[in-house]
């Protein structure tokens, strides 16, 4: 990797609504009616165990449709990220940022934004300790993951 | 190669127009309540085969996403109002030929409200530039022929009506007035409402001589079927034997050559031909048949089919309905679920659906509106374009 922190450029940062808002479905509500009260949610197979996300019907492990909603720790590691120089629309304010995944103490992966902590090659240690934590946006609470232990 | 072919489990949800859910949520609901009807999950099947027409960006693999990626070859097929029928034929090919033994077929389509199929936009008017193979001398819609689904549909009925004595306005009305009026008993039908004779024939004219009320609606929705071969179907378990329905023929069939065909379409044609090869292959008649359900995207279409598939005597169209064979207590019961007129048309589900209903019926299942004793039914769907397919379906002997 090379050139890490390339400044972005010199444009204004849009307020933070610009950025897209998730629309609920059928199947994800719960998922977005948890983050509301501030709590990641997990589904999980009745038939075999297995946890999984993203949110659907069928388990993806057996084939049951006998699957639960349940609360997740929040607990995460870094797993990977890319530090993305070309902001997305909305993101603009935000770039360079990194798009990661992170590994949920749970079992699944999940894609998100990793705050509180500099975007950097040099502070986005891999296996780092990360926990959930929320960001409002319009209607919808959006989960991001920031180091553990930290204040927020 | 599979000796037979069987339907184990079939499903459809509520056609209507969904605002809060969209292509690939209703494509899940059917596929899950088609596997779990069969006591199977999607890690049964060998293969997916997915219809919709409008949708052409990998629906199967977008279905799959939420009913389970296990790996299995998935075919997205579009042929006009024949999609979802082809879908099913595309999972009835791969177990005849013997490379999968349970196969799941869906089709789906999400349309909204969209007006009459084929027309164009108001205030879309440019100067006409000639280009390419069809519009290289002038443009055609309207001047020669017409392709909008209700002008196709009026003019193959004013076509019957002017070979055969007997047939007007007044027998293609009735054959609206009966399908709203089966449709009353379906709860999965997009409209449950009867229209007196009047009515349908003071509604809006559309094209002579459809009105508003004998033109299908657009709509939402999804219907699915998991296939089986005889082989396999012998180590199911007693209550998967019996409600199995046996696929006797299963016949698909596209233009042949007809004067006029290049300028307006020929919707008997193909129709008689997919028919006739389905009698065969399956060894019954016309006469063995305890319902049918045809494609009656116009009522003009559905007297028109009434010959092709052979119902009444060669011309007697006018007189079958005047009479009420098609009626759910005639002759032989055609759209008893209210067809695509009051049903609705979601076109990429419509070829499953119509499998949905005559096996529902086949298995005893069908409520309120079982036609009691049904032992053989026949589906039939057309595509424009075209393409044209027909099943026979028979009660299970276990
Ligand atoms: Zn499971």
């Amino acid at each position: 990797m090379s050139a890490p922190g390339t400044p972005a450029r010199g444009k204004p940062a849009p307020a933070a609504q610009a950025k897209p808002v998730p629309e609920p479905t059928p199947d994800t509500q719960p998922f977005w009616d948890g983050c509301a009260r501030g709590e990641l949610r997990l589904q999980r197979c009745r038939d075999c165990g297995k946890p999984y996300f993203y949110p659907r019907p069928i388990c993806p492990e057996c084939g049951s449709a006998d699957v639960e909603w349940f609360p997740a720790s929040g607990r995460a590691t870094l797993y990977s990220y890319v530090i993305n120089h070309r902001p997305a629309r909305g993101f603009e304010g935000d770039g360079p940022y990194a798009i990661a995944v992170v590994q949920l103490a749970e079992g699944p992966r999940m894609m998100t934004n990793v705050v509180g902590i500099p975007n950097t090659p040099e502070d986005l240690i891999l296996d780092m300790e990360l926990q959930v934590t929320f960001e409002q946006r319009g209607d919808i609470s959006v989960p991001l993951f920031g180091p553990a232990g930290a204040a927020r | 190669m599979a000796d037979s072919l069987w339907i184990i489990g079939v499903a459809m949800t509520k056609f209507m127009r969904y605002k809060d859910r969209d292509l690939i949520d209703l494509g899940t609901e059917a596929a899950t309540a088609a596997l779990s009807d069969a006591g199977l999950t999607i890690f049964d099947a060998d293969i997916l085969a997915a219809g919709c027409l409008f949708d052409t960006g990998g629906v199967g693999q977008r279905l799959q996403k939420q009913i389970g990626q296990t790996g299995i070859p998935v075919y997205n097929v579009t042929n006009a109002c024949a999609t979802g029928a082809t879908a099913f034929r595309v999972a009835a090919m791969a177990i005849k030929a013997g490379e999968a033994s349970i196969g799941l077929a869906v089709g789906l389509e999400q349309m909204g409200k969209r007006g009459l199929l084929g027309a164009q936009p108001a205030g879309k008017d440019r100067p006409y530039q000639p280009s390419g193979r069809y519009g290289a001398v002038g443009p055609v819609e309207g001047v020669l022929g017409t392709s909008l689904m209700p002008g196709t549909f009026a003019q193959a009925g004013m076509e019957y009506a002017y070979q055969h004595d007997g047939v007007g306005f007044e027998q293609f009305a009735r054959v609206a007035e009966k399908n709203h009026a089966h449709s009353t008993l379906n709860p999965l039908a997009q409209y449950q409402k009867a229209f007196s004779l009047e009515d349908v024939m003071t509604a809006e004219m559309i094209a002579y001589p459809n009105t508003l009320l004998m033109c299908c609606p657009t709509g939402d929705g999804a219907a699915a079927a998991v296939l089986c071969s005889g082989e396999r179907l012998k180590s199911m378990p007693d209550i998967v034997r019996r409600r199995a329905v046996k696929v006797s023929a299963s016949v698909m069939t596209s233009d042949p050559y007809v004067d006029g065909g290049a300028v307006q379409f020929d919707v008997n044609t193909l129709t008689r031909q997919a028919a006739d090869k389905a009698y065969e292959q399956a060894g019954v008649g016309p006469g063995d048949l305890d319902l049918v359900e045809l494609h009656d995207c116009f009522a003009t279409a559905e007297l028109c089919h009434y010959d092709n598939l052979r119902l009444c005597p060669e011309g007697g169209a006018g007189e079958f309905i005047d009479r009420r064979g098609p009626w759910r207590d005639g002759q032989i019961p055609v759209n008893v679920s209210g067809g695509l007129l009051s049903k609705g048309h979601p076109l990429g589900a419509t070829g499953i659906a119509n499998i949905y209903e005559v096996s529902t019926h086949l298995r005893g299942e069908a409520g309120d509106r079982q036609i009691e004793g049904a032992k053989v039914g026949l589906t039939h769907v057309i595509g424009l374009g075209s393409a044209c397919a027909v099943h026979i379906l028979e009660k299970s002997a276990a």
